[in-house]
């Protein structure tokens, strides 16, 4: 928890009572920059704390810093239109009396200082709406819902990003195209943003760091890549640990791009357009070995140390890695193949990697 | 004025559609505010308020006529209050009464659908106006609004149309004074009891005609409304 103290922070301590509901998040503090997902089961209070940030909470009470303005200060509330937020729902919430141009106006008139028309066409623009504006709300499909929504958003000037599980209505396709413009945004806009939901997937791809909720509070805070170095991380599935490895991608022909880490590559499917990426790494796809192997079709083999044991299901081991550069990443194998290998700590192993099984 | 041969007065039906504009345009304001109110109140106390605001719609109009009547008595504190402010007339067996009865008389009609639409406005696009900036007037003009739009044009039809047709409150209140408080739906009544059946005919026909171009007029524009919403 880096931004603790600092005035770049998101921080504060909520309380807010709804039926038979309670939020009581505890003192909490994380940077003002980058994603920041609020991650628990349904009905531990993430989105009454998205909805208490953006001051949609009229009973919410405690103290609430964004940056430099204190929008909650006992019971004194900064009413959510005075607050620079921009509120992203599941279910979009445009208005259907309006147009898309109308809802993207709506925003823009009512932003600082105004926005110029033209300020509608380059935010469509870069949102891939630009064809939608004329269409109605009705006309739209979810995903295209979402694209408006947060083109409206952003339209309005945020300092902060709200979105409350914005995918959970969509398609995978849908998601997949979404999740890729939100990380974009985020990137290129340099706007800080608050992400509620509960797929793990969508938190791996995106965030910096995890809020941990349960029961209204706030269990911890953490770097995503640390979430994920714990053994009974509660992102991880059915499909068990997984790891995140970060670094820029180079195309290579036909349909795959390979990652730099260290002296090594990590040959991946994408489509060949080069920059920073951020890929998905099951601990189930991947295998250990003592030497690098010959004659093998998995081409992607990793030099990396052993960091650490834990248990996983019966009959299988869990191993952690730390590859060359510092990042983790997690080998799942069965418990006879260990002690085949007699692998122990700090020794020296090859992670092998099917690049098929390599996920954004 | 003659219609067919028949002498016709026409002052009935001019005072008729007076009350009813100005009590359809006094409860305009009063009704949104109370049905915003009621539509966002979390009380148990709500549902006597809604019963109190619904009485007119199952109380027999006689009564209710009855009971202003003894409300507003020239002797009653009402009055009395009015001309110690210096109001020298009467709020009964005048224009003014039948005004009164009419407000009192409409104001479910006013209020039911208003309180209905609201009700039924998704609660998340005032939250999203709402972080786009928008304070409260803004949302209320330019969201709430648009989107009650159907629900607008019910209230302001039912309440106008109800004290066109309303006879017992005004019968009560405002009596049956030919020139002052009589209204169509008295008229028709006076006439059949006097058997000039042809009057009473002509008036009728009038209404009903009246009834059939408002009705039209309204489910036209709510239909238009609603096709712009999807």
């Amino acid at each position: 928890m880096s931004g603790r103290g600092s005035t770049a922070a998101v921080s504060g301590n909520v309380q807010a009572r709804l039926g038979a509901f309670s939020l009581q998040t505890g003192n909490f503090s994380w940077p003002l920059d980058g994603i920041t997902a609020l991650f628990g089961r349904s009905g531990c209070g993430k989105s009454t704390l998205l909805r208490a940030i953006a001051g949609l909470i009229p009973r919410a009470s405690g103290t609430l810093r964004v940056g430099e303005a204190l929008w909650l200060d006992g019971r004194r509330q900064t009413p959510a239109p005075k607050r620079d937020v921009g509120y992203v729902f599941q279910d979009a919430a445009l208005f259907p009396h309006l147009s898309v141009r109308g809802n993207l106006h709506f925003a823009a008139s009512r932003a600082p200082k105004g926005e110029a028309p033209a300020a509608i066409d380059q935010v469509a623009a870069e949102v891939g709406i630009a064809h939608l504006l004329d269409r109605r709300i009705a006309a739209l499909s979810g995903g295209e819902k979402q694209r408006v929504a947060i083109a409206r958003a952003l339209l309005s000037r945020p300092r902060l990003l709200l979105l409350d599980e914005p995918l959970a209505a969509l398609d995978w396709k849908a998601k997949d195209e979404l999740l890729e413009l939100i990380g974009q945004i985020a990137r290129t806009q340099r706007l800080p943003m608050v992400l509620v939901s509960h797929a793990p997937e969508e938190i791996e791809r995106l965030a910096q760091r995890v809020v941990f909720m349960q029961d209204g509070r706030i269990l911890r805070i953490e770097p995503l890549t640390e979430a994920l170095m714990r053994a009974d991380s509660p992102l991880f599935d059915r499909l068990g640990p997984v790891a995140v490895l970060e670094g820029e991608a180079t195309p290579l022909a036909e349909g795959l791009a390979q990652l730099r880490i260290d002296g090594s590559l990590l040959t991946f499917p994408a489509a060949a357009e080069p920059g920073r990426v951020r890929l998905r790494i099951y601990a189930r796809d991947v295998a250990l070995a003592r030497s690098v192997p010959t004659d093998i079709s998995m081409l992607n083999h990793l030099p990396a140390r052993i960091c650490g044991f834990a248990a996983s299901r019966p009959g299988h081991s869990l191993v952690r890695l730390c590859l060359a550069d510092g990042q983790g990443l997690w080998s799942e194998i069965t418990t006879p193949a260990r002690d085949a290998l007699r692998l122990a700590e700090d020794e020296a192993v090859v992670a092998l990697i099917k690049a098929a099984s390599v996920e954004r | 004025m003659t219609l067919f041969g028949y002498p016709l007065d026409l002052g009935p039906l001019w005072l008729t559609l007076q009350v009813a504009s100005i009590a359809t345009a006094i409860l305009l304001v009063p009704g949104m505010a109370l049905a915003w109110w009621l539509a966002n109140w979390r009380s148990p106390l709500r549902a006597v308020v809604e019963a109190v605001v619904a009485l007119p719609l199952v109380l027999p109009p006689v009564v209710l006529g009855f009971y202003l009547l003894v409300f507003l008595n020239p002797q009653g504190w009402v009055t009395q209050t009015l001309h110690s402010l210096g109001y020298e007339g009467q709020l009964t067996f005048n224009k003014i009464g039948l005004i009164i009865g009419s407000v009192v008389y409409s104001l479910p009609f006013m209020v039911q659908p208003l309180l209905r639409a609201f009700e039924s406005l998704p609660r998340n696009l005032l939250d999203a106006a709402a972080t786009l900036r928008a304070g409260w007037w803004d949302r209320f003009f330019n969201v709430v609004l648009p989107l009650s739009r159907g629900g607008l044009i019910v209230a302001l039809t039912l309440t106008f149309a109800h004290t066109v047709g309303e006879f017992g409150v005004v019968l009560m209140v405002g009596g049956n004074i030919p020139g002052k408080t009589r209204v169509v739906s008295i008229d028709i009544y006076n006439h059949v009891e006097a058997m000039e059946y042809a009057q009473a005919h002509m008036l009728s026909a009038l209404m009903l005609v009246f009834a059939v171009i408002v009705l039209t007029i309204v489910y036209g524009l709510y239909r238009h409304g609603n096709k712009e919403h999807g």
